[in-house]
């Protein structure tokens, strides 16, 4: 019979009072044989909408990972929570590595909160996937070694539109007016956009910076068209569209509603706000990262599994979240830490993922860009619709399969990254 | 041209004005008689849109757009009886608070109902595009909510002040203690006040359901224009409230035709110092209880 001991015991309830007083989380957490993994993203305001499909996504991947053994054998802990703006992703990821014992962040489609999330990381060494942000900005001046891009970046986004439109005829010795999100985001955009006119002999007419809360488009669809056709010597012969989130939605509702005959393109476009838009209000090419209709049996065995759990066709957002948390737990597994360092080295080997595309992708290392394909798409006539989801008719992947994936995305010259060590 | 452009942007402005109208005026006469800042408002308004986007699929664009907001003044019903009607004479904060809460709770409940993901609909083909009116280019589906705010403005007018209900709601406004002193009931007329106010709101989230993204949280989004509205025109005054969503939605189209980048601050400057001048707002008249 073993006997404890009067004093051992007081020992160890004195340990034990002490460790709780002085809050060891990461002892607790560690008892519960678990990895914790933190998410944020935006599930307010003007993101929210697409933010909530990532975040259904990446729980999807963190069920399918505990079902199939976890990682290193260990479950996942999967905490996600609402971004709500750039300070709050900044306190709230900090507070998930500090007194969660989050191993990795992911997460995030805003570029100005991935910024400081992206700080965070970088301040923490813990390496955080920056999942939906497109700026170039994050991947060039920005850029720091514990930060990885899962999201095509807004060069990519303007080459596909852009190759598109040239293949149609409407870029050269046309005049563009574009309307562009007032954020890093938009600006970066713009700045892409401006450098895609210049070298494709296209003129940028006019633009308007527009705030992400506006709902209201019509002064400003005054501005590209004010007064008769012909009135105005400078009119547009194609509308661009440089915004946002729900902004992408309402501008897109409202060049509906006031009929205008300037084609409208855009820059930027997440199926959701797409769908947002509604059938009958959507025309116009447009860039994409992921379409729910790719035919590959990784995409295919994704589409099924979400709309079983959810009812749901994905988003693209659900759609990088969810192959972000598997290339992760792939990385882990295979390096089996989740020590940053580790997981840099593996990434930075370029180690190829399937990421239900044609073409495997892998994270560049020079700038920790995920390389791969994008798309352009136009929209359906309504006829021809299957369903509220059936929206979409993708274009050829870019780039063309016999050409580099990198053709497509910032060469070093034109967007630099600095890592420090 | 540039002076052309400018007066189109103001025309425009009044247009935007008139639907902000539809949100604030309601939210001005509950305030008015009954004394409460009702912040679930926006909940109404959002509750119009979503109710709009399911009928139109069965019933076609009119009926939907007339549908829709009766069958939210019919909730105002409840809403007026088994909520509102306890904090009449209670401290105001309870009832920011109460109304502040059943905000979230309706935002959450159409979150439940009808998902995160925005729904649509659209403007019928027959309203679709622009048309010019001399120099001025007009949204042919604005135009049509112009004329049914001036129809509304015109009916809730009438209403009150050519109708024994509305003398009895004015009497209210400013001395309830006579009116009770005359026998006279205010209940029924605050729950007519509140059916007409949220169901003002709801035709407005109908009409604007074919051209905004509907979506849980545009209740809240709407709030505060309207909230800046009713500040801007002063509490109790029909013209005010008039005035001051018109107001609103022109500085906001010549800000953005000057400086796009002020367009939404514009609407906050303008209440600054309409604030710093008059604090009582434009029209704001002395309402003895609240004195």
């Amino acid at each position: 019979m073993t006997r404890t001991s009067r004093r051992s015991l007081l020992k160890a309830g004195a340990a034990w009072t002490g460790a709780s007083a002085l809050g060891f989380p990461a002892i607790v957490s560690a008892q519960a044989e678990k990895i914790r993994i933190g998410h944020l993203t935006p599930l307010t305001g003007f993101l929210g909408v697409i933010g909530s499909y990532a975040q259904l996504g990446v729980k999807l991947a963190a069920e399918e990972i505990n079902q199939s053994g976890g990682i290193m054998g260990k479950q996942i802990d999967l905490l996600s929570e609402d971004s709500i703006n750039p300070a709050t992703a900044a306190t709230k990821a900090q507070r998930m590595i500090e007194q969660d014992g989050a191993a990795v962040l992911l997460g995030e489609i805003s570029s100005a909160s991935s910024l400081t999330m992206m700080q965070v990381a970088e301040r923490n060494k813990k390496v955080f996937f920056s999942t939906g942000a497109r700026s170039d900005a994050l991947r060039g001046k920005n850029c720091n070694k514990y930060s990885f891009h899962c999201d095509i970046p807004n060069t990519v986004m303007v080459n596909a539109v852009g190759t598109a439109l040239s293949q149609k005829g409407m870029v050269k010795g046309k005049k563009f007016f574009t309307l562009t999100a007032d954020y890093i985001f938009g600006h970066d955009l713009l700045k892409a956009a401006k450098g895609f006119f210049g070298s494709h002999d296209a003129t940028l007419i006019g633009d308007e910076l527009i705030a992400t809360d506006v709902t209201d488009f019509s002064p400003y669809l005054l501005k590209v068209r004010q007064a008769k056709p012909d009135v105005r010597q400078a009119k547009p012969d194609v509308v661009c569209c440089n915004l946002a989130g729900n902004q992408v939605t309402n501008l897109v509702k409202q060049y509906a509603e006031f009929g205008f005959p300037y084609p409208l393109v855009g820059f930027n476009l997440n199926t959701g706000d797409a769908w947002a838009a509604g059938a009958g209000n959507l025309s116009g090419t447009w860039p994409t990262v992921w379409y729910h209709t790719l035919d590959n049996p990784a995409s295919k065995a994704f589409v099924a599994a979400f709309i079983k759990k959810y009812g749901k066709p994905p988003e693209n957002h659900a759609w990088i979240d969810y192959v972000t948390l598997k290339l992760l737990a792939e990385a882990i597994n295979t390096t089996k830490s989740t020590d940053s360092g580790e997981l840099i080295g593996y990434f930075e080997k370029q180690s190829q993922f399937d990421i239900g595309k044609a073409r495997k992708a892998y994270f560049r290392s020079r700038d920790h860009q995920l390389v791969q394909e994008a798309y352009p798409f136009t929209v359906k006539p309504k006829d021809q619709m299957k369903d509220q989801w059936d929206m979409l008719v993708l274009g050829d992947a870019v780039p063309v399969p016999n050409e580099p994936l990198e053709s497509i995305y910032p060469t070093r010259e034109q967007n630099p990254c600095e890592m420090k060590a | 041209m540039q002076f052309a452009f400018l007066l189109e942007q103001v025309v425009n402005g009044l247009v935007l004005g008139g639907y902000y109208l539809l949100i604030a005026l309601g939210l001005s006469l509950i305030f008015s008689v009954g004394g409460i800042v009702n912040l679930a408002h926006g909940a109404f308004y959002a509750l119009g849109a979503y109710v709009f986007v399911e009928l139109v699929r069965f019933t076609g664009f009119g009926a939907a757009v007339i549908v829709s907001p009766l069958a939210v003044a019919l909730l105002g019903i409840l809403f007026e009886r088994f909520i509102l009607r306890r904090f009449y004479t209670a401290d105001p904060i309870l009832s920011l608070l109460v109304t502040f809460g059943l905000a979230m709770v309706a935002e959450q409940a159409i979150r439940m109902i009808w998902g995160a993901a925005p729904v649509s609909a659209e403007i019928p083909q027959s309203f679709r595009g622009s048309i010019f009116v001399g120099d001025f280019l007009f949204s042919r589906y604005r135009l049509l909510i112009l004329a049914v705010v001036a129809a509304v403005l015109v009916g809730v007018w009438l209403l009150l002040h050519k109708t024994s209900f509305g003398r009895v709601v004015r009497a209210g406004i400013q001395r309830p203690d006579m009116v009770a002193a005359l026998g006279i009931r205010l209940q029924p007329y605050m729950t007519a006040i509140v059916m007409l106010g949220v169901g003002m709101a709801a035709l407005g989230g109908a009409f604007f359901a074919p051209i905004t993204t509907v979506h849980p949280a545009m209740g809240a989004d709407i709030m505060t224009v309207a909230f800046v509205v009713v500040v801007i025109g002063g509490l109790g005054s029909f013209w005010g409230v008039i005035i001051a969503a018109l107001l609103v939605g022109v500085i906001r189209g010549i800000a953005i035709h000057f400086e796009p980048a002020a367009g939404e601050a514009s609407i906050y400057i303008l209440m600054f110092l309409v604030l710093l001048v008059r604090p009582r707002g434009l029209l704001g008249e002395r309402i003895e209880k609240f004195e």
